[in-house]
């Protein structure tokens, strides 16, 4: 039996009707047409489909649709739309991207563990990102870039639009 | 990948959960932090006619201590355990292991309870909760009853937990006196399961043990409790030679088969040789403070 769910989506409430079993990431890229959410293993252990669920990360390969049913999504488009956040001008910057496709996720853990904690050191942000997995990168300009930018947030103390800050 | 259909309840209540686990019997599963159970049905190995969401019920999500008893409910999170001061302060064994169980996004759902209904014997706090000896409240519509966690477990993913019954909360007794615990764990890669886990919780008095607990992960084709090893600490002063005997007790204890983590032999040593640390880490921690 379908159900109906509300959930706001980047800032935006949307409704629809969904069946139970459909996964998150699903409803998210083919639904929503969202596309910026990537699928790495779908067996829950890479991270790449990595959202805020009332700005907490979460796989949304291992959750349900109907489980965001009245709670705030955050996908990576929400990250800096209009203009580069400080996550991701630090990713560029820093070269903490090769092929890109653990991106997202590792920006959504990054936006995450900066919203908890505004000054992180290399240890804690290991830590953060330890569920995201990059075969490209090696980590250490991953690690660099969430440094960075802690500290030009902490200069320009920046939100990005249709975010939800948490823990 | 999909899993095959199903439908979904979502009760606001303990009653209403109890009411539908009552009804749909076999055909119904509670879905806590769904992270055995969404991977299960994605792979088919599981395939309920129906899921029993119980993440809108108010109120499952506590930890308190309280008449010497710390209990936990249904949907306090391995996230919550890694954050909370009072597991940090006074149960090191739980603080231990909850950072080490999976990855940081995996543990910002998953739960104790969930991960104990689900009982792997590679799970992380089963052990724990042997060396803690804990009891678990298994709600059903008619009635309740407290199961020991060693007497919980039963083999690889089976528990005594029936269809119609929630694992409601967990109690462990409150640690008093001059307290100590220790979670180690081997594992191949960050967020990967046990290749080998022991944890250890000690009560002191006076410099001799009164009570330890040692359980045992991924050795077996369950959650292991090394009694004996518990038995010949107790009363003792921890001494090195006490200790290594209680060491070679729980290795003995161990069961583990090879497999590409490793070989028996290996396993059984590593149990060895963590009881021994973690016992050393856990009597250095009693010593330096946790009094209760
Ligand atoms: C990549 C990955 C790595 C992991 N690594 C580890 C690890 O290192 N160590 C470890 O211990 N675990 C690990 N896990 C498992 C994780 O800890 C899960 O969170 C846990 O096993 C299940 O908890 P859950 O709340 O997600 O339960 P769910 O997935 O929701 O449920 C699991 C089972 O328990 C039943 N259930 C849940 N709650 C109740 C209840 N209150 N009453 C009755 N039945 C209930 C469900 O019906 C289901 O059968 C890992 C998982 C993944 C995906
Ligand atoms: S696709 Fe979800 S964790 Fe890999
Ligand atoms: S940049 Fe290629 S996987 Fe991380």
């Amino acid at each position: 039996m379908n159900r109906s769910i509300t959930a706001t989506v980047n800032g935006e409430k949307v409704s629809t009707e969904v069946e139970p079993r459909l996964l998150l990431v699903h409803f998210i890229r083919e639904r929503l047409r969202l596309t910026g959410t990537h699928i790495g293993c779908d067996t829950s252990h890479c991270g790449a489909c990595t959202v805020l669920l009332d700005g907490v990360p979460v796989k949304s390969c291992t959750v349900l649709a109907v489980q965001a049913d009245g709670r705030q999504l955050t996908t990576v488009e929400a990250i800096g739309a209009g203009q580069l956040h400080p996550i991701q001008k630090a990713f560029k910057e820093e070269h903490g991207l090769q092929c890109g496709f653990c991106t997202p996720g590792m920006m959504l853990s990054s936006f995450a563990l900066l919203a908890d904690n505004p000054d992180p050191t290399e240890e804690e942000i290991r830590w953060a990102l330890s569920g995201n997995i990059c075969r490209c990168t090696g980590y250490m300009n991953i690690v660099k870039a969430v440094r960075s930018a802690a500290v030009q947030m902490k200069q320009a103390a920046a939100v990005p639009a249709g975010a939800v800050a948490g823990s | 990948m999909l899993p095959a259909p199903f439908d979904y309840h979502a009760p606001e209540t303990t009653e209403e959960t109890l009411a539908l686990l009552d009804q749909l019997g076999d055909e119904g599963k509670v879905l806590a932090g769904g992270q055995s159970l969404i991977p299960m049905l994605k792979l088919r190995f599981a395939s309920p006619g129906h899921l029993i969401d119980i993440n809108r019920v108010q109120g499952l999500d506590f930890l308190d201590e309280r008449d010497a008893t710390l209990r936990i409910g249904p949907l306090f999170r391995h996230k919550a355990a890694e954050r909370s001061s009072l597991l940090a302060s006074r149960y090191p064994v739980m603080a231990e292991a909850a950072r080490q169980v999976a990855d940081p996004i995996i543990r910002n759902r998953g739960t104790i309870g969930g991960s104990l209904a689900h009982a792997d014997p590679a799970g992380d706090w089963g052990s724990v909760m042997l060396a803690m000896d804990a009891e678990f409240v298994l709600r059903s519509k008619g009635g309740s009853r407290n199961v020991k966690a060693r007497d919980f477990f039963s083999g690889p993913f089976g528990t005594t937990l029936q269809p119609n019954e929630l694992l409601a909360e967990i109690h462990i007794p409150a640690t008093r006196g001059r307290s100590g615990g220790a979670y180690m764990k081997l594992e191949r890669k960050v967020g990967d399961f046990a290749t080998v886990g022991v944890a250890v919780h000690l009560q002191m008095d006076d410099g001799k043990v009164r009570s330890a607990g040692i359980g045992l992960t991924a050795v077996g084709p369950q959650n292991i409790k090394a009694e004996k090893a518990e038995a010949a600490l107790r009363g003792q002063a921890l001494d090195d030679a006490t200790i290594k005997e209680a060491a070679a007790l729980a290795a003995a204890a161990a069961d583990p088969t090879s497999d590409q983590r490793g070989s028996v032999e290996y396993k059984r040593n590593v149990v060895r040789v963590f009881t021994e640390r973690g016992l050393k880490r856990a009597r250095d921690r009693a010593r330096e403070g946790a009094r209760g």
